[in-house]
Formats: C-alpha cells, sequence, structure tokens
C-alpha cells in the first residue's frame, strides 16, 4: 500500500505521517489499531484484577488468617470490582467493538476516529489513575458501589475514593465518547444495501450496549459529582447530620449501575449470535426475535434499579413493582436462549473451541440467570441480600455469561485480528480446565451464601461452619488461573507459530471474512453492496441463500478503487487530549489547584487545536486485487 | 460522477437519495417566523412572572406553571433547534433521552419521598 | 507506489468546509465511509457530527434530571436556613431568563445567516449571542454575591448544596458555551463565517439552545416554584 497524498499541515503540530513503529500507534486513529490497544490493555487489567481475587482466596481459604489485614482486604474488594468491571471487561467488549464494528457493516472507518482514539487514551489513563491509588497512601476501600457514608469525608479519610471518583469520571467520559461514535457509526455508514434489519447480530448489541451507556452514565456521572462536592467542599448531599440522604447515592448509583449489567452482557450475547450460526452452518434462527429481545432486554433495564435496594425499606408497593419488572426481563433473555439453542439444532455443528465457549456461555448464563431470578422475587431477596449467593450469581453471570462470551469472541475472531489461528487443542484444554475451575470456585458459593456467609467480610470463625466450602473455592480459583495460563501461552505460541489464518478461515458469514486476515488499513478495497443477512454466506453459497435483489453492476466505490481510499490522518491530539484531562484529574486527588489548573488549560488549548486540525485525510492505493 | 448518481446507484438505502437532494438545513424558516417564536417565548415568560403573584391562581399554579414552561421547552426546541424540519430521527433519539430521564426520575423521586413521608 | 495522483489540491484539511471542497472530495463515496474530512452526510441523510451532538444533548437530558431531582427531593428538608422563599429573587430571574431567551433568538437568527451566507449578519448575531450569554451569566454572579452574603453557602443546608450544585453546573455550561461561541467567532474574523462554517455554527447552535431548554426547566421548577412555599 502507498500512501498517494499527504495532509497539508494546519495547526501547532506536524501532524504524523509513519504508519509503523511506536508512534504510529500513539497517534493512531485507525479502529482495528485502537481494538487492538483495548484488547491487551483490557486484558492486562483482567490479570491484574484476577490477581487480586486470588488474594483475597487465599485470604479466605482457611478461618482466622490474616495473610492480610481487613483494611488491605476492602481495598482488594473495591478494586478487584472495579477493575473488572470497568478495567477489563467492559474494555474487552469495546475491544471488539472497535476492531470489528466498520468490518462487519462494511465501512472503512468509525464516524470520528479521533474521538476512537480519545475514548482509548482516557480509559488507559482512567485505569493508571485508579491503580496508582496503590501507591499513594491507599486504594479505594467502600466496595465497587461505593455507597455513602463509607466514601464521606468523615469516615474515610485516605485518598483511595478521590482516586475512586476521578478514575471512574475519566472512564465515564471515555465509554460516553464510543457509545456516541459507535452509535452515529451504526445510523450512518453502514455499507449501500445494508439495512438495519440486515446487521449481523453483534452489531445489534453494540447498538443496544451503546445507548444503554448513553443513557445510564450521566446518572453516576451526577452520583460522583455529588460526592465529589460532599467531599471537597463540604457539600450535604448525602449527609445525614445536615438532612442528607445516603439512599439517594444507592438510587442515582443503581439507575446506572443495573444497565451496567446489560452493558457488559449484551456484547457476550452479540458474540455468541455471530459464532452459533458459523459452527452451526445454519442462519440465526429467529433473527427479529433476537433483535426485538435485545431491544426491550436494553429498553427494560432503565426499570429495574430498585431491585438491588429491597432491603432499604421502600415498602412492598415499591418492592412488588420492582420484583415484577425485573422478572420481566426473565422472558427476552428467555426467548434469546432458545433461539440459540434453536440455531444449533440441526445444523452440521463443529467443536471448535469458540463454540464450546459459546456453549460454555449458554449453560452458565443459564444457571446465573436462574439465581437472579431468585433474587428479583423481593421476599426471598430479604435472605440472600449481601450474602455469598448474591455474589455466586454476579459471577455466574461475569464469568460464565460474559467473559466465556468473550473468549469465544476471542478464539473466534483472532485469526482476523493478527492473521494467525489459535490452537484448537491448547484451546479444548484451557476452556475445560476454565469450565471446571471457574465451577469448583463459584458454586460453593450458592452454598456459603445459604448458610449466610455475608459479602465483602476479610474473615471468619472456624465454628460457623464455613471453612470448607471456602477451601474448595480457592482450590477452584487456582485451577481457573491454571486455564487462563493455558490460554495465555496458546496466545503466545500462536503469535508466533500459528498457523496462518487466510480470509476466511472459519467459512463464515459476515462481511470481516471477506477480506483478509488482518485487514489492510483501508479495511474493504471497494466498500461491498450487500444485499441480504450474512452477506458473505450468500456471495459463497448462493444456492442456500436467498439474495433479495442483485448487486448493481458499477458501485461508485469501484471509482474509489482505482483513485485512491480516502483515510482519516494519524494525531497527536487525542492522547494529548486525554493526557490534559488526566493531568486535572490527578490534580483533582491530591486537591492541588495549580495542577487542576494546568488540567483545565491544557484541555481548553487542546481541544481547540483538534478543532484547528481537523480530521485531515490521507489518500491511499490499495495493493492486489481483492 | 456525483454524489446524487453515486446514491441512485448504490440505491438500496432508504431515503438516501432525498437526503442528497435536500441539503443538510436547506428548510428555509423565514426570519419573521424565529421573530414570532422568539416573541411568544417572551411573553410566556411575562404571563408566567406575572401569574406567580395572582392569589386566586394559587390552586392551580402547578399546572399552569409546568405547561407554560412545557410550551417554551416545546418551542424551542421544536423551532430554534430545528426539530420540526429535521429528520424525525433526530427527535427520537432526544425524545428517548427526554423520556427516560422523566421516567426514571419522576419515579425515583416518588420512591424517595415515599420512603421519606 | 509514491505516486501522487492528478486529483491533488483537495482542501483536506479542517476550516474550508465548502460545497466545493466536499464535492471534490466525495470520490463518488456518498455513504461517507471512506473519508473523513468534511461534510459527512450518511445513510440517514444527517451529518455524523450533528448525530453526535444530538446523542449527547439526549443524554445531557439524564444529566441535568438527576440534579434537578435532587433539588425537588430535598426540597422543604433544610434542617436550617435561609430557605428558598427568602432569598429567590423572581423578577430579576424572570429578566435574566428573558435575557438566556433573547440569546437563543440570535443564535438562531445567526445560524440562518451563515446557512444563506450573509457573512457580517451571522458574525453580528453570533456576537450577539455570546455577549446575552455574558449577560445572563452576569446576573447569576450577582445573584451568587448576594446570596453568600445572605448566608447561603453550599454547606449551609440542603438548599445550598442542591441549589448551588444544580444552577452551577448549568452555569458551566453556559460558560462553556459562551467560550465555544467566542473562539467561533475569532475563528470567524480568519476563515469567514458562512455557508462552509454553517454546520459548525449549527452544533454549537443545539448546544446553546439546549442549555436555554434546560434553565426553562430549572426557571420554573426552582424559581417560580418557590413562591408555593
Amino acid at each position: 500500500m502507498a500512501v498517494l497524498e499527504q495532509p497539508r499541515q494546519v495547526g501547532l503540530l506536524r501532524r504524523p505521517t509513519s504508519l509503523t513503529g511506536f508512534w504510529s500507534w500513539v497517534t493512531t486513529v485507525d479502529h482495528k489499531r485502537i481494538g487492538i490497544l483495548y484488547f491487551w490493555t483490557a486484558f492486562f487489567f483482567l490479570l491484574v484484577g484476577g490477581i487480586e481475587a486470588l488474594v483475597m482466596r487465599l485470604q479466605l481459604a482457611h478461618p482466622d488468617l490474616e495473610l492480610v489485614t481487613g483494611d488491605r482486604f476492602n481495598e482488594l474488594v473495591t478494586m478487584h470490582g472495579t477493575t473488572m468491571i470497568f478495567l477489563a471487561v467492559m474494555p474487552l467488549s469495546s475491544a471488539f467493538f472497535n476492531y470489528m464494528l466498520p468490518l462487519l457493516i462494511g465501512a472503512r472507518d468509525v464516524a470520528f476516529p479521533r474521538l476512537n482514539a480519545l475514548s482509548y487514551w482516557l480509559y488507559l489513563f482512567g485505569g493508571i489513575l485508579l491503580n496508582v491509588s496503590w501507591l499513594f497512601g491507599g486504594a479505594p476501600n467502600a466496595g465497587w458501589f461505593g455507597y455513602a457514608p463509607l466514601t464521606s469525608s468523615v469516615y474515610n479519610l485516605g485518598r483511595g475514593i478521590d482516586f475512586w471518583i476521578q478514575g471512574l469520571q475519566l472512564l465515564g467520559v471515555s465509554s460516553l465518547i464510543s457509545a456516541i461514535n459507535f452509535i452515529v457509526t451504526i445510523f450512518n455508514m453502514r455499507a449501500p444495501g445494508m439495512s438495519l434489519m440486515r446487521m449481523p447480530v453483534f452489531v445489534w448489541n453494540q447498538l443496544a450496549t451503546s445507548f444503554l451507556l448513553l443513557f445510564s452514565l450521566p446518572a453516576v456521572t451526577v452520583a460522583l459529582i455529588m460526592l465529589m462536592f460532599d467531599r471537597y467542599f463540604g457539600a450535604n448531599f448525602f449527609n445525614a447530620a445536615k438532612g442528607g440522604d445516603a439512599i439517594l447515592w444507592q438510587h442515582l448509583f443503581w439507575v446506572f449501575g443495573h444497565p451496567e449489567v446489560y452493558i457488559i452482557i449484551l456484547p457476550a450475547m452479540g458474540i455468541v449470535s455471530e459464532v452459533l450460526p458459523t459452527f452451526s452452518r445454519k442462519p440465526l434462527f429467529g433473527y427479529s426475535a433476537v433483535v426485538f429481545s435485545t431491544a426491550l432486554i436494553a429498553f427494560l433495564a432503565f426499570g429495574v434499579w430498585s431491585h438491588h435496594m429491597f432491603t432499604v425499606g421502600q415498602g412492598p408497593v415499591v418492592n412488588t413493582v420492582f420484583a415484577l419488572t425485573t422478572m420481566t426481563i426473565a422472558i427476552p433473555t428467555g426467548v434469546k436462549i432458545f433461539n440459540w439453542l434453536a440455531t444449533l439444532w440441526g445444523g452440521s455443528i463443529r467443536f471448535t473451541t469458540a463454540l464450546l465457549y459459546s456453549l460454555g456461555f449458554l449453560s452458565m448464563f443459564t444457571i446465573g440467570g436462574l439465581s437472579g431470578v431468585m433474587h428479583s422475587a423481593a421476599a426471598s431477596n430479604l435472605q440472600q441480600h449481601d450474602t455469598y449467593f448474591v455474589v455466586a450469581h454476579f459471577h455466574y453471570v461475569l464469568i460464565g455469561g460474559a467473559l466465556f462470551g468473550l473468549f469465544a469472541g476471542i478464539y473466534y475472531w483472532f485469526p482476523k485480528m493478527f492473521g494467525r489461528m489459535l490452537d484448537e487443542r491448547l484451546g479444548k484444554w484451557g476452556f475445560w480446565v476454565m469450565l471446571i475451575g471457574f465451577n469448583v470456585t463459584f458454586f460453593p458459593f450458592h452454598f456459603l451464601g445459604l448458610l449466610g456467609m455475608p459479602r465483602r467480610i476479610y474473615t471468619y470463625p472456624a465454628e460457623l461452619g464455613l471453612a470448607r466450602w471456602n477451601l474448595v473455592s480457592t482450590i477452584g480459583a487456582f485451577i481457573l488461573s491454571v486455564g487462563i495460563l493455558i490460554f495465555l501461552v496458546n496466545v503466545w505460541k500462536s503469535l508466533r507459530y500459528g498457523e496462518k489464518a487466510g480470509p476466511d478461515p472459519w467459512d463464515g458469514r459476515t462481511l470481516e471474512w471477506s477480506i483478509p486476515s488482518p485487514p489492510p488499513v483501508y479495511n474493504f478495497r471497494r466498500i461491498p453492496y450487500v444485499h441480504t443477512r450474512d452477506p458473505h454466506w450468500a456471495r459463497k453459497y448462493p444456492h442456500l441463500a436467498q439474495a433479495e435483489e442483485p448487486p448493481p453492476a458499477a458501485t461508485a466505490a469501484d471509482s474509489e478503487a482505482e483513485h485512491g481510499i480516502h483515510l482519516p490522518s494519524p494525531s497527536y491530539m487525542p492522547i494529548l487530549l486525554a493526557l490534559a484531562i488526566t493531568v486535572g484529574a490527578f490534580g483533582g486527588v491530591f486537591r492541588n489547584v495549580p495542577l487542576v489548573a494546568l488540567g483545565v488549560v491544557g484541555t481548553i488549548v487542546s481541544v481547540y487545536l483538534w478543532s484547528v486540525e481537523g480530521e485531515g485525510g490521507i489518500v491511499v492505493e490499495p495493493e492486489g486485487d481483492a | 460522477m456525483n454524489e446524487r448518481e453515486a446514491a441512485r446507484a448504490h440505491g438500496a438505502v432508504r431515503g438516501h437519495a432525498e437526503a442528497h437532494g435536500a441539503h443538510e438545513g436547506a428548510h428555509v424558516v423565514p426570519t419573521s417566523t424565529y421573530l414570532k417564536v422568539g416573541l411568544v417565548l417572551a411573553v410566556i415568560t411575562a404571563v408566567e412572572f406575572g401569574i406567580v403573584y395572582v392569589p386566586a391562581l394559587k390552586p392551580v399554579l402547578i399546572p399552569l406553571l409546568l405547561i407554560l414552561s412545557a410550551a417554551k421547552f416545546v418551542l424551542v426546541a421544536g423551532f430554534f433547534m430545528h426539530l420540526k424540519f429535521d429528520r424525525w430521527v433526530l427527535a427520537g433519539f432526544f425524545a428517548a433521552g427526554l423520556i427516560l430521564a422523566l421516567g426514571t426520575y419522576l419515579g425515583l423521586g416518588a420512591i424517595f419521598a415515599h420512603r421519606g413521608g | 507506489m509514491a505516486e501522487h495522483h492528478g486529483t491533488g489540491g483537495h482542501a483536506l484539511q479542517g476550516p474550508a468546509r465548502g460545497p466545493g471542497a466536499a464535492q471534490a472530495l466525495a470520490v463518488g463515496h456518498p455513504q461517507g465511509a471512506g473519508h473523513h474530512a468534511h461534510s459527512e452526510v450518511g445513510v440517514t441523510g444527517i451529518d455524523n457530527r450533528k448525530l453526535g451532538m444530538w446523542l449527547f444533548l439526549a443524554s445531557e437530558c439524564m444529566f441535568f434530571g438527576a440534579f434537578i431531582v435532587a433539588y425537588i427531593a430535598y426540597q422543604g428538608k433544610s434542617l436550617s436556613g435561609p430557605t428558598p422563599e427568602e432569598l429567590l429573587n423572581i423578577p430579576l430571574t424572570s429578566l435574566s431568563t428573558f435575557v438566556l431567551l433573547m440569546s437563543s433568538l440570535a443564535m438562531v437568527l445567526a445560524v440562518q445567516a451563515a446557512q444563506q451566507d450573509r457573512q457580517a449578519d451571522a458574525r453580528k448575531w453570533l456576537l450577539a449571542t455570546a455577549l446575552l450569554g455574558l449577560g445572563f451569566l452576569s446576573f447569576q454572579a450577582y445573584e451568587y454575591t448576594h446570596f453568600i452574603h445572605a448566608g447561603l453557602t453550599l454547606s449551609v443546608n440542603l438548599f445550598g448544596t442542591t441549589f448551588y450544585t444544580l444552577t452551577g453546573l448549568h452555569g458551566l455550561h453556559v460558560t462553556i458555551g459562551v467560550g465555544w461561541l467566542l473562539a467561533l467567532f475569532l475563528r470567524s474574523l480568519k476563515v469567514g463565517l458562512g455557508r462552509a462554517q454553517a454546520l459548525s455554527l449549527e452544533l454549537a447552535g443545539l448546544y446553546w439552545h439546549f442549555v436555554d431548554v434546560v434553565w426553562i426547566v430549572i426557571f420554573t421548577l426552582v424559581y417560580l416554584m418557590s413562591v408555593l412555599g
């Protein structure tokens, strides 16, 4: 590929031009590279969160252990939850959102390539900010939902909560920008012919996730601003001494926090909806039903938040209403599960690792879903609230559901992203070890919860009879870790020696399999014309699919292939703007006014330079005759 | 090839060709319309200011004020923000945010007040 | 391979957003999926940036809604004074509301002038919008000073806490808006303010009107309804 035309220089900084090397990654606006950055960063944080979990499991392996102090344990609980949700699982979904979305809808990039880079850098810096708290006098310690008044400056003197506030705000801005970017991309940049109802189901799930982020994030942003005002300037939002009410925090947090649960699970559902048809060699069963169920889940997600608060004394009417809305969510979820099963039914199934993880998702998520329905009954919830039963439930949903789905996505799309196959034999070993380790770790939590073991305790006396299942769980956690290690070995080995993946190693159905692996920077030499669902499949096997209309003879994109393809230029501005914002946030943590001022001025200057610079553009000549 | 021909060649995406025919923001709203809307906004504000001091209106003041401010809201969003003339999808997005916010926070407020009292 | 191709001279960079430039760039690709420099009218027939701005504003409804509900939920729950009835000045705020409404009118006239390529008018109305915005902020500064002298601080009671955060964050939005408008004005001295810049101006306008609309709600719920005690 040759760069035919470079941008005219506008603005202070010379526009970066190199397409390889360190700076090309720092300044990249290519959705594929940003996806890869998300991928490795998220995986790194997954390991960090995993190590925190292992320390906690060791501490709980036996009664009355003092491996870590109670204070340290509080920090571990908080950082494990915060890390896994905001720094590992969500960004791992984001990796696929970034990398796959333009490929799946036949576009050259997302709508706002520089904002996409900004999202990544804000995520990275937010993650770093949260984690350096360990070095500056203590990590956040009030649980991942940071209930007031545990977070107030009266009861929580360290800087941990300040790190938590500023870090989560950075991550929130990052996610909000991504959400807007993806929605605009999905609405505006589909290839010709790809109507909404021809989009891959993964894209539908991405759309639903983005809308959830768009409308739920502001609630937690506001809650964090209120908390910041309480801590920094003596406001009274959650200060009972002046009439404030801690329950307000719970409401605002869960208005965000419950949609967040679907923000985590919907991407995995999207991946499974792509993997199952591919390896059953059948179209997804009940496409429209799955799409509408996705939309319904997203909508209902906003009407259930108070089921996290059944025990605060809202009265029978409120509890009943929220119990009912919560149970309603089981309906669209059930529709999806039956559609996935029906997709498998009668298919010529290939048991690849990706399919195994999808089946793991189906079974484990169903277990987590069932305990979720148990929680939704307000009366029984009173018994389960804040016990290990709840911990069992959300780990089945988050690991057995979201993470297994994401692993299916890794095994499925790794060849596309890196051009090499992951080893299937190691993959299957890894899957079974992870599945067994996962169940040995978390199934006993159900028993522990029913025995009355509360969440977040750092130790327990022997007489309570909790020792046996805790030990089993700790052993399971190490088996699970071995499964992750096998995966890491597989990645390391496959990146070096893995079999080269052709463009279409799985006999895939969607557009990404019609282009080389990894795809060239411009993705599609010619923008495809889409005349059916599963367009790549229809092109390969026209007799199996009904094309609804023939593609036009000559498309405008042909002339583009002749004259060169326009791509956005790399830019320094995304990382500079993210840095400026982070400096401000860091100053906020230390209540350092000059540093905050520096951050604000840096942000204003960066925004101005950003807008003066414009998207820019280079023209590249596609190579080969794809 | 110009944009319109290209659009026709691609053809399949509904509404696409019209999109290029009617260029963004090309819908002409006469200046007088904006001035009229501005005048109405000013008048409503004056009326709001007046009625809060009329004791006789006290019992119906809340619905009255809500209707008046909703009218201002709709005028600004519809005319100044062009929602009335733009594509429905924009109004759809905004309405989604507005309705979710109304639903969520009315519910939240009600639960919160109920618990307090 | 590094051969320059003949159609060169595309104005590939930022500010030149004229229809001519857009045409030069549209190498027969109406979906806008391939290039990123200019008017990016996509499948929906709406520019990417405009669609993005509306999504952001939709999200802002959830943002301001939360502060409004906090204000209302804590109404009458303050354990000590000063109270809203004692302090809130409805005549003065009606005036500042009028100023903000008129700034919206000026804004829409600026956008209209830019779309019709009446550059001088556009610049005049843009400056008027920014100045009216500054006028609104002056009212707010006066009000805050007065309230603080009367003993209402952020931490004195729940009214202070919820009032200052709600109106303060609205004021911050206005401030950002004024900065945005002034930046557009200064830039217009260099690159003009006609059809080519109309979309940039329209985006700032959408934000500005939204801030106005939020104030319409705050004015009613916080100020006017305070007479009910």
